[in-house]
């Protein structure tokens, strides 16, 4: 079923849906972008630009590996304004229990071919002075990197309109059928194929997909250059990562390119609104201030919240959508869609040229939330 | 490991502002016998106007007032600015020992205004300072005697930084107001029914009438030379060249409305806080007066600030206070159409003029980008330490997208702040 030159229309102007496009455009299609704002305004912009691979499961491994490459490759050719910085991430162990899965976590990331150094706590606290004594040790993974994401976003899409693309902006998309998108306002745009890649707002178009809006909350700091040098995570992150049902925080400091900090990270389902929730942000302070006491005094900018947009086993959804011929979703990035926005592009561009793609894409195909097969399901508790 | 708990302080009305409208709205709502606290950023009460006269005895307006505030009792917090809003009715604020919730009753707005900065070319460079920051800097001891300065803007506040100036020893060369004769002439025959606003222009005149003002000019661009500022001013048709120590621009204020819009107010045109004739806000618990809901003056702001402190107590308000309100809002309106600017000072800016300090934003990297978020997002502007507070009305001033959107903390704040915890 390959196809070639194709009229493309990719909904969502995001991370997601600029990789898409942009990968299509390389294969010679006629992209057109649509946006019910402008690009990268969504989670792209809420979100803290942190290109890491990450091991809860195998298909996520891969997916994370892959797209990081992709990003590393590209990195030369980004412009400034994209703040492509390989700091590295720091896995932080609190204790001697976390120590021993940074040690399991080292042994699985090199089986996988991913560099990764287990510190000691004086090598620890030679790369990060400012956490607080005490600390086990930590897991390095040198090859991880942080990224300004709107502007990435942009040059994307300038790239795949500098080649011949159209980018529709403030223009909500009110239904997708197999030869057209309509637009709210009217318009009907005629399309071989469509690719949805509209984040959060996923299951207003397609509502067969069981994906949901997570919210979560960041805080920004004055400029402290060299306070941080690399992406902190703590490990218990993944307890916090994985708990499906209850809010939740995790200590989460990245060091920007101007020198400031952003700090995270929270979880919440059930929220509707965008404003700041002050409960959750007190308590994802204080995670910080555990780990890093000097925090406290630094001044604080702004705080904002933001929705990721999960699906329930953790892994996005990418390919043709069932009984709707030459739709593709592109959507359940979740809290990785920065990291794995590229790697989701070229599966895409993939599936439509026929190609076999440098990893299996069966683990991210639609088909695993057909209706009665059980995945469709949010799993309680 | 939180930190310790916070504790909550609770009040019958929580003043935001120690100006003369604040000072108003609490030493009113106290005579009621409700427990007021007053809240302020800056060391004493009087805001930016009564700022000055705190180590003279203070006459007239003012030292009624501040005689008045300093005889009621009034929970004073200076030094505390507030920075959230975590519930309806609950404040965080952030004072010299920490932080401090404060619950009320009623909320009254009294955060005034600030400057409005215009850009053209030339406009970041040392010593082209506010009319008003020169003001108070002078009042904090930067020594003007002999500096020669020229002022620029528009409306009521260069005559009165003018007449500071002199007396502080400058030498102030030049006044340039953008304002048309015709127009300062139309506002001049409006103030003949209003004695006291009269006599007050009168006396600003008498003081600073040796160096005229000169309607219908303005500043187009200033750069640096060896013998100080070098700026263009131009007047009607013709360009002159001057020189100067200080050049000062006092292009208007603008509301500070961060608060007001974080608690949920309704605002209009010109960012200015809507209320009734009682000054009470589209949300139920808070009332907002002074310059925050137009820009009129110490006679408003006192006035308002009575009837809001009035209201929020449930006393009967004054027929005398509303109806000098009405007359105060009519002037606010003069004044508003009298200095509003026109389209060429609006647009000096040219490509390379800096839009956004903090963020070294120029104009050029705005062009195309008809979205505020999406501007915001790709050039950086507005995402610095103020928050766009300065680029923010710039913004707005160009015809550009750029509606900001507001976000605890209101002001910049430590990390430990925002992490406060009520202690219940």
């Amino acid at each position: 079923m390959s196809i070639s030159s194709g009229r493309v229309i990719v909904v969502g102007a995001g991370i997601v849906g600029a990789a898409c496009a942009w990968y299509l455009m390389r294969d010679g299609h006629q992209v057109t972008i649509v946006d019910r704002a402008g690009v990268g305004c969504g989670a792209t912009a809420a979100g803290m630009g942190h290109i890491v691979v990450m091991d809860d499961s195998p298909a996520q491994m891969a997916l994370t590996r892959y797209s990081r490459q992709l990003w590393n490759d590209m990195a030369p050719q980004l412009p400034a304004s994209a703040e492509f910085v390989p700091s590295g991430t720091l896995w932080i162990a609190d204790d001697a229990e976390e120590m021993a899965a940074a040690e399991k976590k080292a042994a699985l990331y090199k089986s996988c071919d991913v560099d990764a150094v287990v510190l000691s706590p004086a090598e620890l606290y030679a790369r990060e002075a400012n956490l607080r004594p005490g600390l086990a040790g930590a897991l390095l993974v040198p090859a991880d990197s942080v990224i300004y994401s709107p502007c990435a976003a942009a040059w994307l899409v300038n790239d795949v309109c500098s080649q011949g693309g159209i980018l529709i902006k403030n223009a909500e998309v009110k239904a997708v059928r197999d030869d057209c998108v309509e637009l709210r306002d009217g318009r009907v745009l005629q399309t071989d194929i469509s690719v949805i890649a509209s984040g959060t707002s996923l299951a207003e178009l397609l509502p067969q997909f069981p994906v949901r809006a997570r919210k979560g909350h960041l805080v920004i700091t004055d400029r402290a250059p060299a306070f941080v040098r690399h992406q902190l995570v703590e490990l218990g992150y993944l307890k916090s990562a994985h708990a499906t049902e209850a809010d939740s925080v995790a200590f989460n400091v990245q060091p920007r390119a101007t020198g400031q900090l952003l700090i995270g990270s929270s979880r919440q389902y059930q929220m509707q609104s965008a404003q700041v929730d002050h409960g959750i942000l007190q308590a994802m302070l204080n995670r910080a201030f555990y780990f890093m006491p000097s925090l406290k005094e630094l001044g604080a900018v702004r705080a904002w919240a933001g929705f990721r947009a999960a699906s329930p086993d953790h892994l996005p959804i990418l390919g043709p959508v069932a009984g709707m011929a030459g739709v593709y979703v592109a959507g359940g990035h979740e809290g990785l869609g920065i990291t794995t926005s590229l790697a989701g592009g070229r599966l895409i561009a993939d599936m439509l040229a026929g190609r076999t793609s440098a990893i299996d894409p069966a683990p991210y195909l639609p088909a695993r939330f057909a209706a009665g097969s059980g995945r469709e399901r949010w799993h309680h508790g | 490991m939180p930190e310790p708990s916070t504790p909550v302080e609770s009040c019958d009305v929580l003043v935001a502002g120690g100006g003369p409208a604040g000072i108003a709205a609490a030493c009113t709502a106290a005579a009621s016998g409700a427990a007021v606290i007053l809240v302020d950023d800056n060391s004493a009460p009087g805001g930016q106007i009564w700022r000055s006269r705190r180590k003279h005895p203070q006459k007239g307006l003012a030292g009624d007032w501040l005689a008045k505030f300093s005889a009621v009792t009034v929970r004073r917090l200076f030094g505390h600015r507030v920075v959230a809003a975590p519930q309806p009715r609950l404040l965080l604020v952030e004072g010299p020992d920490g932080a401090v919730f404060i619950r009320c009753g009623k909320l009254i707005l009294a955060t005034g205004a600030r400057e409005l900065f215009l850009p053209f070319p030339g406009w970041t460079l040392p010593n082209v300072v506010g009319a008003g920051a020169i003001q108070a800097l002078t009042k904090s001891g930067l020594d003007v005697r002999g500096k020669r300065v020229i002022l620029a803007g528009s409306g009521p506040l260069l005559p009165a930084v003018a007449a500071h100036l002199k007396h502080a020893g400058a030498d102030v060369a030049f006044i340039a107001e953008q304002a048309s004769a015709a127009k300062l002439l139309r506002f001049g025959f409006g103030l003949l029914g209003r004695s006291g606003k009269l006599r007050q222009a009168f006396t600003l005149w008498r003081r600073i009438r040796p160096w005229r003002i000169t309607p219908g000019s303005w500043p187009v661009c200033v750069e640096k030379s060896e013998s100080g500022l070098k700026v263009v001013i131009q007047s009607g048709v013709a360009r002159h060249t001057l020189y100067a120590d200080y050049l000062a621009c006092g292009f208007g204020l603008v509301p500070n409305n961060e608060l007001a819009i974080l608690v949920g107010c309704a605002v209009g045109s010109g960012g200015f806080v809507q209320v009734n004739h009682e000054n009470a806000a589209s949300v139920d618990w808070v009332y907002a007066v002074g310059e925050l809901t137009g820009i009129g003056g110490v006679e408003k702001g006192v006035v308002e600030g009575q009837i809001a402190g009035s209201a929020a107590t449930k006393q009967a308000v004054d027929r005398v206070l509303l109806r000098q309100r009405a007359a105060a809002v009519k002037f606010a309106a003069a004044l508003a159409d009298t200095f509003a600017l026109r389209a060429e000072v609006r647009n000096l800016a040219d490509a390379q003029t800096v839009i956004c300090r903090c963020e070294d934003v120029r104009l050029a990297a705005l062009s195309g980008l008809q979205d505020a978020r999406e501007l915001k997002l790709q050039t950086r502007c507005g995402m610095g330490p103020c928050q766009a507070r300065i680029c923010g009305p710039i913004l707005q001033l160009l015809g550009l997208p750029g509606q900001p959107s507001v976000r605890p903390p209101i002001q910049p704040c430590r990390l430990k702040t925002l992490a406060a915890q009520i202690k219940e």
